[in-house]
This record gives C-alpha cells, structure tokens and sequence, in this order.
C-alpha cells in the first residue's frame, strides 16, 4: 500500500504542473510594451569561463565579450575595420605610431564616459604579471616595453608604449611594424575593462573575483549583462548607454551553454532556438533537403591538418610526409566525411583571407606520391614501420582519421594505426612532442594570412612539428616591413613555396561553419571568425 | 544502535581523508594540467599562472594548504576552469538541481520498479513474471543516451508536449526524470524479483503460509522483509549516484545540474573542483551506505549491530 | 583448530564429499536447467551469436573496407544490414564488435564476480572488524574518480603495454592479436569498478544467513572457514548474485564504449556494441538501421543472459519446490 502511494506522489509531482509549455522560454518579459520585444535565442556552445577579457580564451567567450564590451576598432560583417570605441585613428608613416582618438559619447553601461585612461589602466593591468593573462602576448608581441614591464624588469608603466596623451587620445607605439594590428584589436585581448569595478570586487591582479556577475559587471558593449545562470541562459539586455543604441535593433539575447549539436537541434525544431552553434553531421543533408532556408554553412578561419614530428621515423624524411599529402582524395572526405561544404587545402593558409590568394598548391598526385615512397625506401608501402596517428577523442577526428587510413592503405599500402586521447592528455602530448604524427586544427584570433605564417617559425610556441627554417623564418620577419600588403603577400608566396616543399604538416581542409537559422533572423550570419556584430543582425517580428 | 552509528561517524574521518589525499595526488600524476589548451601558453605566462594558483610550491605544502582550508573553513577553494566562482557556490547552485532529479527520478525508479518486482516474483514462470521481467529488461536495453532523445522526440517534437530541453519550470522534469528513473527502475525490478524468489522458498514463509497467515500478508509482512536485502544493497551506492547527477541525462537536457561537474572537471583538470565532488560523493556515499546498513538490520532482526 | 584440521586432511576430506555432493547438485540443476524452455532457449541464442561472432567474420565482408561514395544505405542485397556513413557493411561490423563485446561483458564480468563474490562473502562471514575494514576500503574505492584513474592507469601502463605488443609483433609475429595489452589494461579497468556493488550486495545477503542453523552446523562440524564460505555460504546467496552477474553484462558492455573515449579499449577502425549503439543513436533519424540492428543484436543477448540466468537460479535453488 505504501509502495501505490509513492507511485501516486510520484505521478502527481511529474504532472502537477500542467502544461506550462514555453514558459521555459524565460523571456523576462517587462510588463505590456506596446511593441513586441525582440528576443533572439542563441547556442552558444559550451558554457563560459568568465567574461573578463583578461581570463579568458575560448569562442564562447569571444561571442560574449563582444556583445558585452567594445575595442578601439571593431569590424563589420564583412570583416572591414570600422570605428568602435575610437571614432577615427591615424598611423605614422613608418607604421610604428597609432593614435586613436575616442568618441565623445562612448560611455559604460552605468554612465561612466569611457576614457583613454581606462584603456591605459586595462592594458596595465593586463600586461601585469601577477594577473597572469593568457593572451597578454597579443599585447607585448608589439607593444613598445611591453614585455620588459610583463617580465618584470620595470614596474614603471610610463615605459610603456601605452599612453593617453588626454581623456579622449590614446597612442600606441610598437617595436616592429604590424599591419594587422587593427584587425588584432579586434580581439578581446585588447577590449577596455571597467577598472573601478574590477578594483571594487576583489582588484586588479585577482584572478577569481566577482565584478563579472550579474549586478556588478560595467561594460560598454552593446548590450549589457543582465542574468548569468550557469550551464544554463546568459540573458543580455540592449544597452541604453551604448553610442550607437540606435542601431542595434534586438531589445534582448538569450545566449545558451549547449555542448550537445543534437540537443540543440531538438530545440531548434520546438522553437527555443532561433540559431545554432553547430549542426549535427547527419542532419545537414536532411535539412539541405527539406529546410534549405534554415541552413547556413559559412567560411571559418581556420585549418584542419595533420602535424608530422619532422624529428620521429618516419616522417624524418620529407619523401614520406609528402607521398603521405598527395594520396589523399580530399575532395572525397570533404564530400563524403566532413559533410559541411569544407574547402579542401592545398596550401597553409585559408584563400583569399584579406585579399591574400596563395599561387601555390600543391595536387593530390598517386604516382608521385607511390614514387616518393619507394624513393624513401618503401616501395609499395613494404616495410613501412609502424605510425600511429594521435586524434582526441571526438566523432568527427576519428571518422575523418578512417577515411584517411582507408585511402593510405589502398593508394600507397602503408597501414598506419589510430589512437585517440582524452584532450589533455593529447594537448599534452602535442606540446610534448610526444607523437609521430597527429591531427590537429588551427583557428585564427583575428584576420590575416600573417597568422597562419607565425605558426611555423622555428621554435615558436604552437609550431610542435620539431620543423624550422631560416630562410622561412627570415622572411616572415622581413614581410612585417613591407611598405604595403600586395609586397607583403609576395613575400608571403615564397613562404607557402618552402611550406609545400617541406610539408611539415598535411594540410586537409579548411573548417567552415554550419549553423541553423531561423528564417525569422535577418542579417545574420558567421563572420570568419565565427563572431558577428549584434547591431547588424535584426529579428522579424 | 547509537554506538554503531557512532562508531561509524568515526571511521568517516579516516576514510575520508584516504580519498581526499589520493585524489588530490592522483589527479596531480594526469597529464595536462588545467591551463593545458591547444594554444599553448608561453613559458613567461605559465610561469605567472602557477604562481597566482600556488601550483609553483611543493606539492606537500599545497596540500596541507589545501587540507588546511577545506577542514578549518569549509572552503574548498576557486574553480580553475570558471575563475568567478568558487567551488563552494558551484555545488550550492548544482547540488539542489541534481537532488531534486535524483529524488523524483528514484521515486519513480522504487514506484515502479518495486510493484513489477514483487508481481514478477509471486508469479514466477507465468506469462505476467516474463512480461514483468520483459519490461524490465527493457529499461535495461536501452541506454539513457537512446531513451532520453527518443522521449524528446516523442513528446516534445511529435507531439509538442514539453520543452526538447532546459530546466526552467515544473513541465521540465518529465522527461529527465522519466529517462534516469526508467533504468533504475529495471534495476530494482530485477533485484526485487531476485531477491523475493530467494526468501520465497525460506521455511519462515511455509511456516507462515501453513499457518494459514493470507497470501498478501506473508508477502507484505514477511516476505519482503528478507527479499528487499539485494535492492537495498544495491541502493546505496545507486541513491548516492542518482542524487549526484547523471552525465549522460544532465548533458541530453541541457540540466545545470552536478553530475556534468564531476565528469567535466576531470577533464578540465580543474583540481579543486575535481576534489570538491569527490568529498561531496564521498560523504553522500558514506552517509548511505551507513543508513543502508542500519535497514539491513531493520529488515532482518537476526541480525545485531557490531 | 579450525584451519587445523582442514591442512592434516586435505583431499582425504574434501574429495569424496565434494563427489558426492557436487555430482548430485549440478546433475539435478542440469536436469532441471533443460526443462526450463526459456533458459534453454536463451542458451542457443547465445551459443549462436557467439558461434557467429567467433566464426562469422571469416565468411562475411571486411568491417574496414570503406566505400566512401556509398555513404549509408538502408539493408538490402549486397549489404543485408545496411551500411554506416564511411560506406562499411554494418553486418560485418556487428560480428566483429561482437567479438569485443562478449568478451569484456564476460571476461569484465567474470572478473568482478569472482572480486565481488569472494570479498563480500569474506567481510559479511567473517564481521567484525574485518568486515568493517573491508567495507570501508570498499567505500574508497567507490569515491575515488574513475575517469582519473583510467587516465593515470593508462598513462603508467602505457609502456608496458607497448612492449606486449612490440613482442606479439616481433617476436611471435601474432599481428592479430596486438592491442591484447589494451584489452588487459580494459579489463583491469572494468574490474576495478564493478565488483564493488557486488560485494556489498554479496555481503549483505551473508549477513542475513550467517547466523542460520546450517551455517551454524557447519561451524559446529569443524569446517574450515574457506570451505564454509564456498560450499556453504555462497551457494545459498546465488540467487541475486546471478541476478546481479546479468545486470553487470550490460553495464560493462556501455563501460566499454565511455573507456574507449578515453583511448581504451578497441581501436578504430574496428567497433563495438557499444560504440555502433552510440554512434547510431546520434543517428537514428535518418540511418535508423545503424540503432536498430545493433541494438536489437544487444538486447537479444541480453534477453538471452537473462532468461538463462533466472533458469540456472531456480535449477541451482536447491529448496525450489517443484510447481
């Protein structure tokens, strides 16, 4: 009897609240406004660390802090740079001076108006290294005496090149031209924190504080942080304060923390999402088929290639790593595996990223491919020792590495051995260089070819392959003077030339990214950088 | 009674401070560590992270410092991951999420699985034990990771009944609960029946029947005494998994509930949060299989408690 | 005094006994197991996927040959099955991952039943402080993070490991068994977990029998303690041990699909149960035959396993009345 009772109870409470159905929504609804308020439901994949531009380093991140905050220079939809906190900036000749001036109406969400000071005190304290930020590399790579103050060496930031010449003027002097900077600025490592609320809960150098909660956070941002619940809603409310309010037309953003591409999906198809963060594989094909206007697969900045250890048997000999490039069909994985309108690479750095195309490709090529092998010393894949390619553990990574195992074994006869790790265990690994060869992915912080070329200096910090050259590195040093970009990307062409003759990593595709979208979203759509300025994007009613 | 228990908070101090050393070691010898990321971090900057976590000092100071604060100020420190909360606040706001799935879940889980168990039992080898027994299986067969999106597609998609995910209102808990409780309901059911088989055939049960004691009565009052045994034990150890929060489920439903935190922070070498669940299960495992025991010995008088 | 008597006489003791005793105990469970349909049928069905998962692969396609332009199609002529989205028979792929999966869920299985059986029975028997030592270690046991302790288990095994199978390779030119240290490393892993629920529900249902008249009576007849524990304790708390034993099955099959996203456990290109179920429930709505034969395959064995362990419960319950 007992035991009816408890299912009774049971039945109740899983049925007692009735069909309160999209109430879930949680659109904090203010009363009767006359017009509908606009509220946009987005996935914005994992949940958060923070929104403190000095903490963090993920995309999630990089789409919050960009609704919630603005740099000196922002970029449109298109990518061009275009006025953000800074209304207008001039460059001196020799590239080495910016000076930005900001707008007068710029102001933080609590009124405050937004200073060169801040700027100066935000990257003071970002560059302090106490504070241990992870991106203040962003800064000290060009700042003048910036890496002397993040050493250490002097405690005087005046000597800096970092300075607010008054409230509204802010020069920056770099140690080495860098064209790009504008675009780099763009990344959060160099948005403006609000410093009286950052000393106010806990100060400048604690890295675990709370002025990024709900209440306490002070932005300048288009919108404005209004409720945090972890794992579950970030609600983003538009900003009174904001210049440029009149343009940004959705009164609200609910962004949600889903890692799962399906769970999304399900709650795309109810209508609790307006846009995804991913779609799941399998079903962009049905949707292609039935709701072709939901489906937007767009360009992402990015790279998925495997690395070689240039220093580990076998993929010491070039022969090997470049027979191993040319006998794949990547036309093949990119149509049948990774499903997402992918471009197959044939060279190191996403096309026409900024105007830069790269005259030199290589092609998939089975004889030669079959003839290096031999030459290297394994005719017909004979002999080859065993290779084991390193992925982390994720659907995508392995089927992609059986397709590719698959085309190894048929085209050249070498049977190369898969194993996957756990994600910290193979970063780990990665850095460690403690592999033969491994798949591995690179997305850019901000838009240039110049980004792609870094990562293969000798010895710099992502490069991992073991590979360096001088003659590469020397150029990658002469294309940051170049006096203009068409001279700089020339150099850069004879860069991809000793890339695709060495071929220390393989190149695969270049990553795009698919999104579902309802049709009552206008003007959105993924940038580059998977990024998007809120005040371009506008909801139907 | 009271010595038992007594005796038993006693022995928790020990055994826990084996699983908060081993743990706090253990997680130290993975490799990675929780500013392992993909853009590796410049020595300059790492050298600075350390120090700002305390992860530059010998292994034994931040130990007894971690110790120190967890036993004097209940502080179980920052999360590494998430830098503006402490892990105390991250089980004050998962915790609560967590139970309560857990408690409707196993409510179901006892509601149903305990009545097909007994059922199955009494009617053992007939068409309505294997049909019992079937449904049970059933709930066995099918992985939370199916059941749950197959619910969602059902209820929600199909037939627009709740949301495909979330946790906002009363509506919200159906299919969550519905999926957890669905496999530990076949689990209590199977265990039920076994159990109830087992004592069955005791001589107590054919004495109390050729007493001519009625059928309901020897079922009820001694029947399940004994035969609830397995289930019982089976309970603690599920009781302090189910109200901790499943992965799998927590993950499916977008639920901001515990169970994530414990998988994820082993992933993110999130050291803190790692230990933080850890001495939370650990006491919620501890607490229950006491209580289990104690019912063992309500169950079945026999026994005494030593 | 006990153990005494147990070392002067050791087979003189045992064996007639256990002759005597054993012969009539299992022949009659035998007996009673055969005209138990049901269990007999779940033992054919066994022995069948078995057999087919043992032998099939050799008369059936290869589960790594790819057709890529293929992708996935629905069963029909050429692949009865179907295919997976790489192009790959999925029938073929379903024997193969048989052969893992009924391995690690009997070998896994195995293992924790004999941990779990033999330490429960020892610590509910014995009691005391003994017991409660045992308990407790449990409890730790239970508490500390599994997924950290594979990652550690892996990274210190990982040499050893290597070594194994440089040696299958090198030395015995065994290539198909390599990845044998893997599965050892597996197995450990599995066992580890799962014979700690075992133990407690072992322990607890021998401390509900331990002060009965027959155990009392063997104590009084000068058993030792080994011999009361395994011919007199543990064959009378069979029952939810075997229940138990069948609920592990499938618990240790799904294990195995999670300790494969850690890297251990089979290697890809070859699969699983577990591993085609999981990757066919992501896609169910348009390959519904990648869920629906795996699944059906698993829960068939399961069905099977169940039916045939409730028969080997009633034909080894020596007090089951005969209606």
């Amino acid at each position: 009897m007992r035991t009816r009772l408890t299912l009774l109870l049971a039945v109740a409470t899983l049925l007692g609240s009735g069909c309160a159905k999209k109430e879930a929504a949680l659109t904090a609804n203010s009363g009767s406004n006359p017009t509908p308020r606009k509220v946009l439901h987005f996935g914005n994949g994992t949940e958060p660390q923070d929104i403190d531009p000095a903490i963090v380093t993920g995309t999630p991140e990089y789409r919050l802090l960009q609704t919630f905050s603005e740099g000196l220079v922002s970029e449109d939809p298109d990518m061009q740079i275009i006025p953000g906190a800074a209304e207008r900036w001039e460059i001196s000749p020799d590239g080495l001076t910016y000076t930005f001036h900001l707008r007068a109406d710029g102001k933080w969400s609590n009124g405050d108006g937004v200073t060169a000071q801040d700027f100066v005190a935000t990257y003071e304290r970002m560059l302090n290294p106490v504070l241990a930020c992870q991106y203040a590399y962003m800064l000290y790579n060009h700042v003048v005496g910036a890496k002397a103050f993040y050493d250490g060496k002097t405690t005087d930031f005046s000597t800096v090149g970092l300075k607010a010449r008054d409230a509204r003027t802010l020069v920056v002097t770099l140690t080495q031209p860098a064209p790009f900077l504008l675009h780099a600025m763009n990344h959060y490592a160099w948005y403006p924190v609000h410093i009286a609320t950052v000393k106010k809960f806990g100060g400048l150098t604690q890295r675990s504080t709370a002025w990024t909660r709900p209440g306490n956070y002070v932005g300048n941002g288009p919108y404005v942080l209004k409720k945090w619940i972890p794992n579950q809603i970030i609600v983003a409310e538009r900003s009174p304060t904001y210049w440029d309010r009149a343009r940004v037309k959705i009164d609200e953003i609910d962004l949600y923390p889903i890692e799962l591409a399906d769970t999304e999906e399900r709650m795309f198809r109810t209508g609790q999402l307006d846009v995804t963060n991913e779609v799941p594989l399998t079903k962009l094909a049905v949707y292609r088929r039935e709701h072709p206007e939901s489906v937007h697969v767009d360009p992402y900045n990015g790279l998925y290639f495997y690395r070689f250890n240039v220093q580990r048997k076998p993929f010491d000999d070039v022969r090997v790593r470049r027979a191993l490039a040319l006998a794949i069909d990547r036309e093949s994985l990119v149509k049948n595996v990774t499903l997402a309108d992918e471009t197959p690479a044939y060279n190191f750095v996403p096309q026409n990223l900024l105007g830069y195309r790269s005259e030199h490709t290589f092609k998939a090529d089975l004889t030669e491919a079959r003839r290096l092998l031999a030459a290297a010393g394994y005719p017909d894949g004979r002999g080859f020792p065993r290779a084991d390619l390193l992925y982390n553990t994720l659907e995508k990574h392995k089927t992609i590495a059986e397709a590719l195992q698959q085309m190894w074994v048929k085209n050249l006869g070498i049977n190369i051995t898969l194993v996957n790790e756990e994600w910290k265990v193979y970063i780990d690994d990665q850095h460690s260089r403690n592999f033969q060869f491994q798949r591995a992915g690179w997305i850019a912080d901000y838009i240039d070819p110049h980004v792609f070329f870094d990562l293969w200096e000798t010895g710099g910090g992502n490069n991992d392959s073991n590979w360096g050259n001088a003659e590469y590195d020397r150029l990658l040093h002469t294309a940051l003077g170049a006096p203009n970009n068409p001279a700089r990307y020339a150099i850069y062409q004879k860069m991809e030339q000793i890339l695709i003759a060495e071929m220390p990593v393989l190149p695969l595709f270049n990553y795009t990214r698919a999104r579902l979208i309802s049709p009552r979203v206008k003007g959105f759509y993924s940038t580059p950088l998977d990024n998007y300025p809120w005040k371009y994007a506008d909801l139907a009613p | 009674m009271l010595r038992f228990i007594a005796r038993r908070l006693l022995e928790t101090i020990p055994v826990l401070f084996i699983i908060v050393t081993a743990t706090f070691f253990m997680i130290r010898f993975v490799p990675g560590g929780p500013f392992t990321a993909e853009k590796a971090v410049t020595p300059e900057v790492m050298r600075n992270l350390e120090r700002a976590y305390n992860l530059d000092q010998p292994l034994w100071r931040q130990y007894a410092g971690y110790l120190g604060k967890v036993v004097f100020h209940g502080d179980l420190g920052p999360s590494f991951k998430y830098p503006n909360r402490t892990v105390n606040e991250i089980i004050a706001d998962k915790l609560p999420v967590s139970l309560e799935l857990g408690a409707i879940s196993l409510a179901l889980a006892l509601a149903v699985g305990l009545p097909l168990g007994v059922l199955a039992a009494i009617k053992r080898n007939t068409w309505l034990d294997y049909l019992c027994s079937s449904v049970a299986m059933i709930g066995i067969c099918v992985p939370t990771f199916v059941l749950g999106p197959l619910l969602v597609l059902t209820f929600a998609i199909h037939y627009g009944w709740f949301n495909a995910s979330g946790w906002y209102g009363p509506i919200d808990r159906v299919l969550p609960s519905l999926t957890l409780g669905c496999v530990y309901a076949a689990y209590v059911a199977r265990l039920t029946r076994g159990g109830m088989l087992e004592v069955l055939n005791q001589d107590y049960i054919r004495t109390a029947r050729a007493k001519g004691a009625s059928e309901v009565r020897v079922i009820f009052r001694h029947a399940l005494r004994g035969g609830l045994l397995p289930v019982v034990s089976f309970l603690g150890p599920a009781i302090a998994g189910i109200l901790t929060g499943s992965f799998v489920i927590e993950t499916i439903f977008q639920i901001p509930g515990l169970g994530r935190e414990f998988v994820n922070s082993a992933f993110n070498r999130d050291y803190t949060l790692v230990l933080g669940t850890v001495i939370l299960y650990a006491a919620l495992l501890i607490g229950l299989n006491l209580v289990v025991d104690i019912v063992q010995v309500w169950l079945n008088p026999k026994l005494k408690f030593e | 005094m006990v153990s005494l008597s147990e070392k002067n006489l050791p087979s003189a003791d045992v064996t007639p006994d256990q002759l005597e005793q054993g012969s009539s105990l299992w022949h009659d469970a035998w007996a009673r197991l055969r005209k138990n349909q049901l269990a007999v049928a779940g033992g054919l069905v066994l022995l069948v996927l078995t057999l087919l998962c043992v032998g099939g692969p050799w008369f059936s396609q290869t589960y790594q040959d790819q057709n890529l332009d293929l992708g996935a199609t629905p069963p029909g002529a050429a692949h009865w099955l179907g295919t997976d989205t790489l192009g790959r028979d999925l029938f073929a792929r379903l024997l193969y991952g048989g052969r893992i999966s009924i391995m690690v869920g009997l070998v896994a299985t195995f293992v924790a039943l004999t941990i779990g059986v033999t330490y429960g029975a020892v610590a509910g028997f014995l009691g005391g402080k003994t017991d409660r030592v045992m308990m407790r270690i449990v409890d730790i046991m239970y508490a500390l993070p599994f997924t950290i302790f594979v990652i550690l288990l892996m990274v210190f095994m990982k040499e050893p490991s290597e070594k194994l199978d440089g040696w299958l390779r090198g030395t015995l030119h065994l290539e198909g068994l390599q990845g044998v240290g893997n599965m050892v490393l597996l197995f450990a892993a599995i066992g580890a977990v799962e014979w700690l629920t075992m133990a407690r529900i072992v322990r607890g249902q021998v401390l509900s029998i331990r002060r009965m008249e027959f155990i009392e009576a063997a104590r009084s007849l000068g058993y030792g303690r080994r011999r009361i524990i395994f011919r007199h304790i543990i064959p009378n708390v069979l029952g939810p041990i075997i229940v138990y034993a069948t609920l592990t099955v499938p618990a240790v099959m799904m294990l195995e699909a999670f300790l494969s996203f850690l890297g251990l456990g089979v290697q890809p290109p070859m699969s699983s149960w577990g591993a085609l179920i999981k990757d066919g429930a992501e896609k169910m709505e348009e390959f519904w035959w990648l869920l629906v034969f795996p699944g059906s395959v698993f829960s068939l064995t399961l069905f099977s396993l169940n039916f045939l362990g409730d028969g080997l419960r009633d034909a080894l319950d020596v007090r089951a009345s005969n209606d």
